[in-house]
């Protein structure tokens, strides 16, 4: 992961088929995520779009039962080759899930669990930690409300801190994509607007996927939106055109509500 | 049809009670054999009966003619070499086997592994017992130079291996009831499957953990049959791992047929009863503490 993506997508598909068992859940997909933006991916459930995401830094392969054929490019490199060091993929990729889950530990120590777990023993001085946790709760605007109790478990906090420090504990490892499985489900009206504004402030920075069940979410955060419909994917353009104008009947049908 | 509505109800209240009646026996029995146990011993426990030479002295000569002397410092000593021992060993290859069983493996050998661990569980202990008499005895022997194969290195092997299963299963069980979304979040920041049993499951798993060894722990010090068999019967402190010892409760064990009943020594033997009821009702219920601690986060 170390040469620089000369081409503008972070993410790159090319016939990605993959199986559960005997199960297609993914059909020929071939899509490409721009660097640097909020991309969306929506679709009626079990339409495949959590599974495409989790392809992208290989956690699906902890069920055990997944085959994957074709070709999946993260900065430009191809992750599917034996040689892959999923370490330093999943360094560069990181991912949020639908529930808030920070592990059973600190909020100091949430943070630093990457650093900890990539740095050999005794390399990591304290003043470094600390400010790898005072920087990355800056960026996701958690440190003032939060820096006199680093210390008190991670599971006390409220579900939409929790969430935002999920975010914050994958930046000291410094990662071009930020994976988002439906990050705001489980949480109410008021938490999904922190967090999407949050999500706003990182673009840019970041790649940014966000697979979502709410439409006006992904129109809200998103600047192009792939719509996924039984494994394939049916049209992936600008968000505003695929709302307004979309060229698929059946997008057009699921945007109007007519299933799903 | 009225009258039959009120059958039906009867019927209902009927095997309720049945219900609750075999519920609170549970609770009955436990109390009931307390009282019995503490009935036997009370009458030498509270005249004549001395606390220091009990708890203070090695000298163990019940059936002494001139000076009977119950010091059972060196049963005391002999039970808790021999699971000391067994701890060591089943501690750790249990503690492993539940890491194992639970994250490393394939379904299909998780099944086996966990059948034939319960069949470990499931051989009586008089034939462990036996094991330790007619396999091991020899075998140490041989091995050590030793004069005789039944000691506390015979006894705590065969307790290790009874031991075994109880922490097995009560630590995967504790494995397992991490949620899975730790072990997501974790994989997801680029853990090893090793920093993950390190990092993420010890840590969350501690209390349940702890709870396993404890239960472990509670089976070695109540174990009888295989300890008389295997330890060699002589009342004494232990200085090596090749010395015979014999253990509380191996001594009630081999005595309490030839105590003539409610004489001294059959009274000093329920009172060694009772210790042993207490230590075992420490151990389960900081082991059970451990385990509420768990489901209680």
């Amino acid at each position: 992961m170390s040469t620089v993506a000369p081409s503008i997508f972070s993410i790159e598909t090319k016939d990605l088929n993959l199986w559960y068992g005997s199960f297609q859940a993914l059909k020929n997909v071939s899509v490409n995520i721009r660097h640097g933006q909020i991309s969306a991916l929506i679709g009626p459930s079990g339409c495949g779009k959590t599974t495409l995401l989790r392809c992208f830094n290989r956690i699906n392969e902890s069920y055990g039962y997944v085959t994957t054929k074709g070709e999946i490019k993260i900065l430009g490199q191809n992750i599917y080759t034996p040689d892959t060091s999923l370490i330093e993929l999943r360094k560069a990729v990181g991912m949020v899930f639908q529930r808030p889950n920070p592990l059973p530990i600190s909020i100091y120590e949430n943070v630093v669990f990457g650093l900890r777990i990539h740095s050999s023993y005794g390399t990591l001085k304290k003043s470094k930690l600390d400010d790898a946790v005072e920087k990355a709760l800056r960026e996701v605007s958690l440190w003032d409300g939060l820096k006199d109790r680093l210390h008190t478990r991670a599971t006390t906090l409220q579900l939409e801190q929790q969430q935002k420090l999920c975010i914050a504990r994958l930046l000291p490892l410094k990662p071009e994509i930020i994976l988002m499985d439906e990050p705001c489900s489980a949480l109410d009206t008021e938490a999904t607007l922190g967090i999407e504004e949050l999500m706003l402030s990182l673009a840019g920075r970041y790649t940014m996927l966000i697979v979502t069940h709410n439409m006006a979410q992904a129109r809200r955060v998103s600047q192009e939106c792939a719509f996924m419909l039984l494994g394939e994917v049916v049209e992936h353009a600008r968000t505003e055109d695929l709302f307004l104008t979309p060229r698929e009947p059946r997008t057009a049908d699921y945007i109007e509500g007519r299933y799903g | 049809m009225l009258i039959r509505r009120r059958w039906e109800a009867l019927t209902e209240v009927a095997i309720e009670l049945l219900i609750r009646l075999c519920g609170i026996s549970a609770i009955l029995f436990v109390f009931g054999i307390f009282f019995f146990v503490f009935r036997e011993g009370s009458g030498f426990l509270f005249h004549g009966f001395k606390f220091l030479e009990f708890f203070g002295s090695t000298e163990w000569y019940p059936t002494s003619q001139s000076h009977v002397r119950y010091g059972v410092l060196a049963l005391i000593a002999g039970t808790a070499s021999v699971t000391a021992l067994a701890m060591l060993i089943a501690v750790p290859f249990g503690i492993g086997a539940a890491i194992f069983i639970s994250e490393f493996c394939g379904s299909r050998l998780k099944e086996t592994l966990k059948i034939t661990i319960e069949m470990l569980a499931a051989i009586p202990s008089v034939v462990w017992g036996f094991i330790g008499l007619t396999l091991m005895n020899p075998l140490i022997m041989k091995l050590f130079g030793a004069p005789i194969g039944l000691n506390v290195l015979n006894g705590g092997l065969i307790l290790a291996l009874m031991s075994l299963p109880i922490i097995v299963s009560v630590g995967e069980d504790a494995l397992k009831a991490v949620p899975d979304s730790y072990r997501e979040a974790a994989l997801a920041l680029g853990v090893t499957r090793w920093q993950l049993v390190y990092r993420v499951l010890l840590p969350a798993a501690k209390n349940g953990l702890l709870a396993a060894v404890l239960l472990g722990v509670g089976r070695a010090v109540g174990e009888t049959m295989a300890v008389l068999m295997a330890t060699g019967h002589a009342v004494k402190i232990p200085a090596s791992l090749l010395d015979s010892v014999r253990t509380l409760t191996a001594t009630i064990a081999a005595e309490l047929g030839e105590a003539p009943v409610h004489s001294e020594h059959y009274q000093v033997l329920f009172i060694i009863g009772i210790l042993l009821f207490m230590i075992t009702f420490v151990v389960n219920l900081t082991a059970y503490l451990f385990v509420r601690g768990i489901r209680g986060k």
